[in-house]
């Protein structure tokens, strides 16, 4: 399956390459830098490229390159799929994935790649199962061993993988037994000029951060399941007890995990927090334009937006901006030619107006098609579908665990045609 | 090389004199002298005493291997530390020694030894482990120790070491493929695992070395369906992948009948997505091609299907793909529907999810378009999407297309156009033109918006509209020189060489159109000949010719003149191209044979070109896969085969069968198949019809007392000759057989194959008798047997009819005659035999009535006689001969014959349905495939004077965890006819009501069933001792017991069994002391195990009851009702 991974940074670097099989050359990637080259946005690149004898299935994150080589024929979600799950096992591990996290902690990321994966085919993906393996880095640890001379290698090989719940590591124990779950949606939503919404749907995840003493078996249900449409699980949840009474029965990984995603059913009409007057035009002539958006609280269930944020990106022949915000920052880019305004909570007394003149490119012929805005925002406490916890059960273990639930909305493809 | 000097940092403490040197090691590779330096310190580390040094050497080692420095000539210096106690410092050599041990083939050898012992180490892991390095390691000479390695592991007890095993099987392959015959071997082992953790391992290395033996997985095929839900995700994919393959050369194409349709009358079929097996019944009704088999599914099919769809709700993207392409390519048309949302779903994820699920669902939205309409908005496109997915987004809008919401397709589009991405808005104007070609209605609309496109100021773009409006042009140009002449026009302007290519021909083609314009736009073009790139060259040449042709007064001269330059082209094409036309059309002196057929080359009528997708018939490669995004096969592709025309025998999938019977007698083993008493199989069936006849005197000897009807039943099982006794005995249906018989004169020929589909199809049918026996006697008195069967049927509702007259009924097709008078016989003794040893099987019905070949009148005799019957000769019977010996044969029909008493329950009464009564029992026979499904037999009886039609089941509101399967529709009822029927509900182990609505073609009722617990569950055999064993696991909590006094009645053990498994479906199992009865069930859908055990004491006159029961609920509700049929 999986022959070799290469790690690439934005500089086309080769700064890590590990092998599972019999060594692959690097120059295979002379294919790959010739793709990028060709996509030129590393979002452009294709994520299967095929050379003359191998096939390349790369996914890009966090600003690195995962270039894994194939040989034969394996279905590419797999390859990328698992990709990914390197990468969050990365950020699992050292707080963030990035290239120099990565070369400062070579030999770990090396020992979980070789864990990872057996022969090209997945072995031990589980977080939970890696943290026993190879425990992740902390400053403390990090001291003792220097001290010490102990390793960040687990003395005991893993019991979890052989348990019926591969996902949790055995012997856990903590003074404090909590358990939370946030409730996140995000508003995909395309607008149009006028205000009409052309889509808009609510994407939710629950994550949970439980940190519970022993083998707990929590049951989590909700107020009004009948809302979630279409749902996917992490493997922890007992998929017969959802389908048959509609709750979220599971023996939860210890930590950080995502317990469930959702998708609120199309039916229902979604709510759309805030409006958004725009005006953009360009002149014919004089090589400049005129902008002007004011944002409004539309429905907000009673909740402050807060963290609100227009960008918009500009077409190449907008030089320069001068423009005035009644509150908030607002900054362009000139190359990348994006203008982001950053407004912060609404207010909704004074709504917030961003106003002034665009100078474009003299000479340039004026862009036809105005840009759109994307809009980021958040809700604190409210799940914009309605979505509720009614309430959180375990079983198995004896002590009162204490119990959270937090619900956030924000925008998620919040996208405004003008 | 920040990482070494974090290390440095890190590790202050024991840093060394090279250290810093490695730290200024350009990236670019190290100078050969202080890498050799470096060299010489890391080794004088690592042969140090300390382990911490060592560790420090290793990680740098490591961490040159990780940025693909060679680090190779250290080998020996590493290698000596493979035994090194330090586990971190053991696992970093593992990592030196797979990735360096392959170039220093003679030295890794020195780390073998090691291996072998950790192989019998006693800890699992530490073997596994081992296993593990010991085969990634390389090295050709070691082959036959890691093959002996790998069997010992494959039967290792640590179902761990056994994944690890299947693991090194395809690394051994690769290394040395001659290994293949003897990993074949492994494999099937391995296959036959039952843990979860082994079996996605396996199937990898099955996948890998040897997927074309197809034949290993059909006696694990169910287990794996089974499992599939626990195996860890990437185990799944890969089973679910292998299972397609497998599927589609075992079963049949559950849309076949729809294939046969035309694309037309389709929508008609499948206008709501209901279920699919009542749609394919009626898909094949109305089908014109009623003649051909009608479809019924495969229980394996279904199996697979239904254990399969669960994990559309996996997190894993791939786990969702490897199932939407399994339904793609495997379930019924109506059924597909189900993957779209988890599709739709994944479209959220990481854009190359996105990328690669976009490509699979461009695929499937041709093939299917209505599964994704609904989700039509879930394609609009964003400005912030990477291009690649926003031209795959496109493309499957416009596979969604039609007539109904091409408006609001184009009113996305038109924004689109407008986007700054230019290769975009290209695309999207092809899209456009494939909307515009689809879809007639549009096709003005579309042109119209293109011909505006035309004056964008965008080079690219207005190429782009030309080239498609030419495409679009060509379906009807009269209709169209206005747009001809606008775009004549053009060639002032545009420079885009396709598109000016395309505008030259168009005139071309079309100058009869523009005749004026035409000449004109040749002189523009003769003018620019030289600059002109070769594309436009050609098509100038092209379009002199054609001028010439039509128009030869006006543009002989031109057309010389760009002939002439033509000629002394550099590009050979346009030379050849030119003499060429030159040859045709000029008039030579020689005459050129060819040139009276000029016009007719050049004016011949173009068809127009068919716009069509890219991703049209991409589904021969299996979706989802490698080859099918890139379009093209990769190596190590499995072909997805297509669908056999008649499916291969399914009884290889039998995992019981152990022996292959003979064609004629393999359908004993067949019936013991579908009701699943694995004894039954084992036996040969020759044997067991010996041990049938052996039985059948044992009924009469015993039982003295009830002697007649018997002796009378057996007599004449054995004087209607022996193939009635074989067949009879072995619980035929005879009138079931007798109706068959016009299936069977048509069939007879293949008898052998019809049987392979009849145990398809008919779920819990009779078995037929031996085909040529049965053919013979069945065509003979079949049509006797219908009349025979009136007056009877008219009797069994007068007055209730019992097991004899079953056993009449069945002699008589056989020998009928003879049987007649028996039946007198019998109904002047009825009365005074009051018990008779029911033999369950008769009581089955036929469930699949969609079989519709067969006469519904003609079932009726047989299931109306499902009536209660008080078993006690044949429960003691049962327990006598359990005594006596515990044969294999004993125990199956000790197991079939006491769950049997019947009780019936009213569903329906018959004033409140108007006429319609209705009855049920629980028929304790198992319910098709699925074993967790209880069967319940429904009587019906119509009290009308008209016919009662379209009987069924509708909206069943089942609580959470029962599943129901309806008994097929009934057509008619005769008024004062009965039918019985049976359905399927899984109660989930619990005695809430299944709630339905019974619907006739006029009324709807409410009726709902309740099971007794003791219905909940199905008998287990099982020892005294295991019994015991069993009964030690369930003590404390998950025992009850209670005490009663019984009444003088029932002080013998016979009275007790017969109430007890009247009360309960449980089994009783054998034991010496004649105080104690024991009984042995499980439940249905959970498999708990329920034990009763009932201790007389005589010396009180009381009982002891026990139930021992991991269901509490369970076991105190069986409690209950034990003691009520004791008290009775």
């Amino acid at each position: 399956m999986i022959h070799s991974l290469f790690l690439i940074n934005s500089a086309a670097d080769i700064f890590l390459e590990k092998h599972w099989k019999s060594v692959i050359s690097r120059s295979v990637c002379d294919y790959f830098f010739e793709a990028q080259e060709k996509a030129g946005d590393p979002d452009n690149v294709p994520p299967v490229i095929r050379t003359p004898h191998h096939y390349l299935i790369n996914i890009y994150r966090d600003k690195i390159f995962f270039v894994s080589v194939i040989q034969t024929e394996v279905p590419p979600l797999f390859v990328i799929e698992f990709l990914h799950r390197v990468a969050e096992t990365l950020q699992d591990y050292f707080g963030e994935c990035s290239e120099s996290v990565i070369k400062d902690n070579v030999v770990i990321v090396y020992e979980l790649l070789e864990e990872m994966l057996d022969n090209g085919f997945p072995l031990a993906t589980e977080s939970n199962i890696l943290k026993e393996l190879i425990k992740p880095p902390t400053i403390l640890r990090s001291m003792v061993n220097t001290i010490t001379g102990s390793s960040n290698v687990g003395e005991t090989l893993p019991t979890g993988q052989l348990s019926t719940v591969p996902w949790r590591r055995a012997g856990v124990k903590y003074t404090n037994n909590e358990a939370y779950f946030d409730v996140i949606e995000e508003i995909d939503a395309i607008i149009d000029k006028s205000g009409a919404t052309v889509c808009a749907e609510i994407q939710g995840v629950i994550d949970a951060c439980v940190k519970l003493t022993g083998m707990p078996d929590l049951t989590l249900s909700f107020m009004n399941p009948r809302l979630l449409d279409d749902v996917s699980f992490h493997p922890c949840v007992r998929f017969k007890r959802w389908e048959s009474e509609r709750v979220l029965s599971f023996i939860p990984p210890d930590g950080n995990f995502r317990l469930m995603s959702y998708h609120v059913s199309a039916q229902n009409l979604v709510a759309i927090p805030i409006y958004v007057k725009q005006n953009i035009s360009f002149f014919e002539s004089g090589s400049s334009g005129r902008l002007d958006i004011t944002v409004g609280p539309k429905q907000t269930m009673g909740k402050p937006v807060e963290g609100l944020v227009v960008s918009i990106h500009m077409p190449k022949v907008v030089l320069s901006v001068s423009l005035t915000a009644s509150q908030g920052t607002q900054k362009y880019d000139a190359v990348t030619k994006v203008l982001v305004w950053d407004i912060g909570k609404l207010n909704q007394q004074k709504l917030p107006n961003l106003k002034g003149s665009l100078s474009l490119q003299s000479g340039a012929p004026k862009p036809e098609e105005n840009p759109s805005l994307n809009i980021d925002l958040k809700i604190q406490q409210l799940a914009i579908s309605g979505v509720k916890v009614s309430r959180l059960d375990m079983y198995g273990e004896k002590y009162k665990p204490f119990k959270g639930v937090k619900y956030i909305t924000k925008a998620g493809k919040f996208q405004v045609r003008t | 090389m920040s990482a070494s000097s974090a290390f440095s940092d890190d590790k202050g403490g024991s840093s060394n004199v090279g250290e810093p040197e490695y730290g200024h090691d350009p990236a670019s590779g190290g100078i050969f002298s202080s890498d050799y330096k470096r060299h010489d310190d890391l080794k004088e580390m690592l042969d140090s005493n300390k382990d911490s040094l060592k560790l420090e050497a290793m990680k740098r080692i490591v961490a040159m291997i990780a940025r693909g420095k060679n680090a190779s000539e250290l080998f020996p210096a590493v290698v000596k530390n493979v035994a090194c106690k330090n586990i971190e410092v053991k696992k970093l050599v593992y990592v030196y020694l797979v990735r360096y041990a392959e170039e220093q083939q003679d030295l890794a050898l020195l780390s073998i030894s090691t291996f072998q012992r950790g192989l019998k180490d006693p800890n699992q892991l530490i073997r596994a482990s081992a296993l593990r390095v010991l085969s990634s390691i390389r090295v050709t000479i070691i082959v036959p120790i890691m093959m002996l390695a790998i069997k010992e592991a494959a039967s290792d007890m640590s179902p761990y070491v056994r994944k690890t095993a299947a693991h090194a099987i395809p690394k051994l392959y690769s290394l040395d493929p001659e290994q293949k015959d003897q990993l074949i071997e492994v494999i099937e082992k391995l296959l036959a695992d039952k843990t979860t953790l082994v079996a996605g391992s396996v199937v990898m290395a099955f996948e890998e070395v040897c997927p074309e033996r197809i034949d290993l997985i059909h006696k694990n095929y169910r287990k794996l369906c089974n499992l599939l839900i626990d195996v860890e995700e990437w185990g799944q994919v890969v089973i679910i992948n292998m299972l397609t393959r497998y599927a589609r050369t075992q079963f049949l194409n559950p849309n076949i009948n729809e294939c046969l349709l035309e694309e037309g009358g389709e929508k008609a079929f499948y206008g709501s997505d209901e279920d699919d097996e009542a749609k394919e019944e009626e898909n094949a009704e109305v089908s014109p091609m009623a003649k051909r088999k009608p479809y019924v599914m495969d229980p394996d099919h279904r199996l697979l299907l239904r254990n399969t769809k669960p994990l559309l709700q996996s997190r894993n993207a791939a786990v969702v793909m490897a199932v939407a392409q399994l339904y793609f390519h495997l379930a019924p048309k109506a059924e597909v529907g189900v993957i779209a949302k988890a599709l739709v779903r994944l479209m959220r994820s990481h854009s190359e999810v996105q990328y690669v699920v976009l490509q699979n669902v461009a695929t499937m939205s041709i093939k299917r378009r209505g599964m994704f309409e609904p989700y039509l908005k879930s394609f609009y496109i964003r400005s912030t999407d990477p291009t690649q997915i926003k031209v795959l987004k496109l493309e499957v809008l416009t596979n969604l297309a039609s007539e109904t919401n091409i408006s609001t397709i184009l009113r996305e589009f038109q924004t689109y156009i407008k986007s700054m991405d230019k290769d975009f808005v290209a695309a999207t104007i092809q899209a456009i033109g494939r909307c515009a070609t689809n879809i007639g209605e549009v096709r003005d609309t579309c042109l119209n918006g293109l011909v505006q496109l035309l004056s964008n100021r965008d080079e690219l773009v207005v190429a782009e509209s030309v080239v498609v409006i030419k495409k679009l042009l060509q379906m009807q140009p009269e209709q169209h020189s206005e747009i001809i002449k606008h775009m004549a026009k053009l060639t002032d302007n545009i420079q885009v060489p396709m598109a000016r290519a395309s505008i030259l021909w168009l005139i071309g083609e079309y100058c009869e159109h523009v005749p004026k314009i035409a000449p004109d736009v040749l002189r523009k073009m003769a003018k620019t000949f030289t600059n002109e790139e070769d594309i436009v060259k050609l098509q100038i040449i092209n379009l002199a010719a054609k001028l010439y042709l039509t128009n030869s007064k006006q543009t002989k001269l031109l057309t010389q003149y760009v002939l002439n330059l033509a000629k002394y082209d550099q590009n050979y094409d346009i030379r050849d191209r030119a003499r060429f036309i030159r040859q045709l059309i000029v008039p030579m002196e020689k005459g050129g044979a060819l040139s009276k057929y000029a016009k007719k080359l050049f004016l011949a009528l173009k068809p127009a070109p068919v716009l069509e997708s890219p991703f049209k018939d991409r589904d021969h490669f299996q979706l989802g896969s490698l080859s099918h995004l890139l379009n093209a096969k990769t190596g190590g592709y499995q072909e997805l085969p297509d669908w056999p025309d008649v499916a291969p025998d399914p009884s290889v999938r039998n995992v019981e069968l152990e022996e292959v019977f003979p064609t004629s007698e393999g359908r004993i083993g067949l019936l013991g198949d579908w009701r699943e008493v694995p004894e039954w199989t084992k036996c040969s069936s020759r044997d067991k019809r010996k041990d049938k006849k052996v039985e059948k005197p044992f009924y009469s000897d015993s039982d003295g007392e009830s002697g007649p009807t018997e002796s009378a039943d057996s007599g004449s099982d054995s004087a209607s000759g022996s193939e009635s006794g074989g067949s009879s005995s072995s619980s035929e249906e005879e009138s079931g057989s007798g109706s068959e018989s016009e299936e069977s004169e048509e069939e007879s020929d293949s008898e052998e194959e019809e049987q392979k589909k009849k145990r398809k199809k008919i779920v819990q049918r009779k078995m037929k008798p031996p085909a040529s026996e049965s053919a013979a006697s069945e065509e003979s008195c079949g049509e006797d047997q219908k009349i025979l069967q009136k007056p009877k049927e008219i009797r069994s509702e007068s007055d209730e009819e019992d097991e004899s007259q079953s056993e009449s009924s069945e002699s008589e097709s056989e020998s009928e005659p003879e049987s007649e008078s028996e039946a007198e016989v019998k109904k002047k003794k009825k009365v005074s035999v009051p018990n008779l040893p029911s033999k369950q099987t008769r009581k089955t019905t036929v469930e699949k009535k969609e079989m519709s070949l067969l006469d519904l009148d003609d079932f009726e005799p047989t299931t109306s006689q499902v009536t209660p019957v008080n078993n006690v000769l044949s429960n003691s019977l049962v327990t006598d001969l359990e005594g006596l010996s515990l044969t294999d044969t004993m125990m199956s029909s000790a197991t079939v014959t006491t769950a049997s008493s019947l009780k019936m329950y009213e569903l329906l009464h018959r004033i409140k349905g108007e006429g319609l009564a209705v009855e049920y029992c629980f028929s304790r026979q198992p319910f098709g495939s699925d074993s967790h499904m209880i069967a319940v037999q429904l009587h019906f009886t119509n009290n009308t004077t008209s016919e009662v039609k379209a009987l069924r089941v509708e909206e069943p509101k089942l609580q959470s965890g029962m599943r129901m399967k309806e008994f097929p529709e009934i057509d008619v009822l005769p008024p004062s006819g009965s039918v019985t029927v049976v359905m399927g509900i899984d109660f989930s182990d619990s005695t809430q009501t299944a709630n339905f609505q019974l619907c006739t073609h006029t009324r709807k009722f409410f009726v709902s069933i309740q099971p007794p617990v003791g219905e909940l569950m199905m008998p287990v055999f099982m020892t005294e001792n295991e019994f015991k064993k069993e009964q030690g696991k369930l003590m404390g909590m998950n025992e009850l017991s209670e005490k009663l006094v019984l009444g003088a009645m029932c002080q013998n053990d016979h009275t007790i069994v017969q109430r007890v498994t009247s009360a309960a479906n449980v089994s009783r199992v054998p034991c010496g002391s004649d105080k104690e009865c024991r009984f042995a069930g499980k439940t249905m859908t959970s498999g708990s195990l329920v034990l009763v055990t009932v201790v007389t004491k005589a010396d009180e006159g009381t009982v002891q009851l026990t139930v021992n029961c991991e269901k509490m609920v369970i076991g105190t509700m069986l409690v209950k009702d034990i003691l009520q049929a004791l008290n009775q």
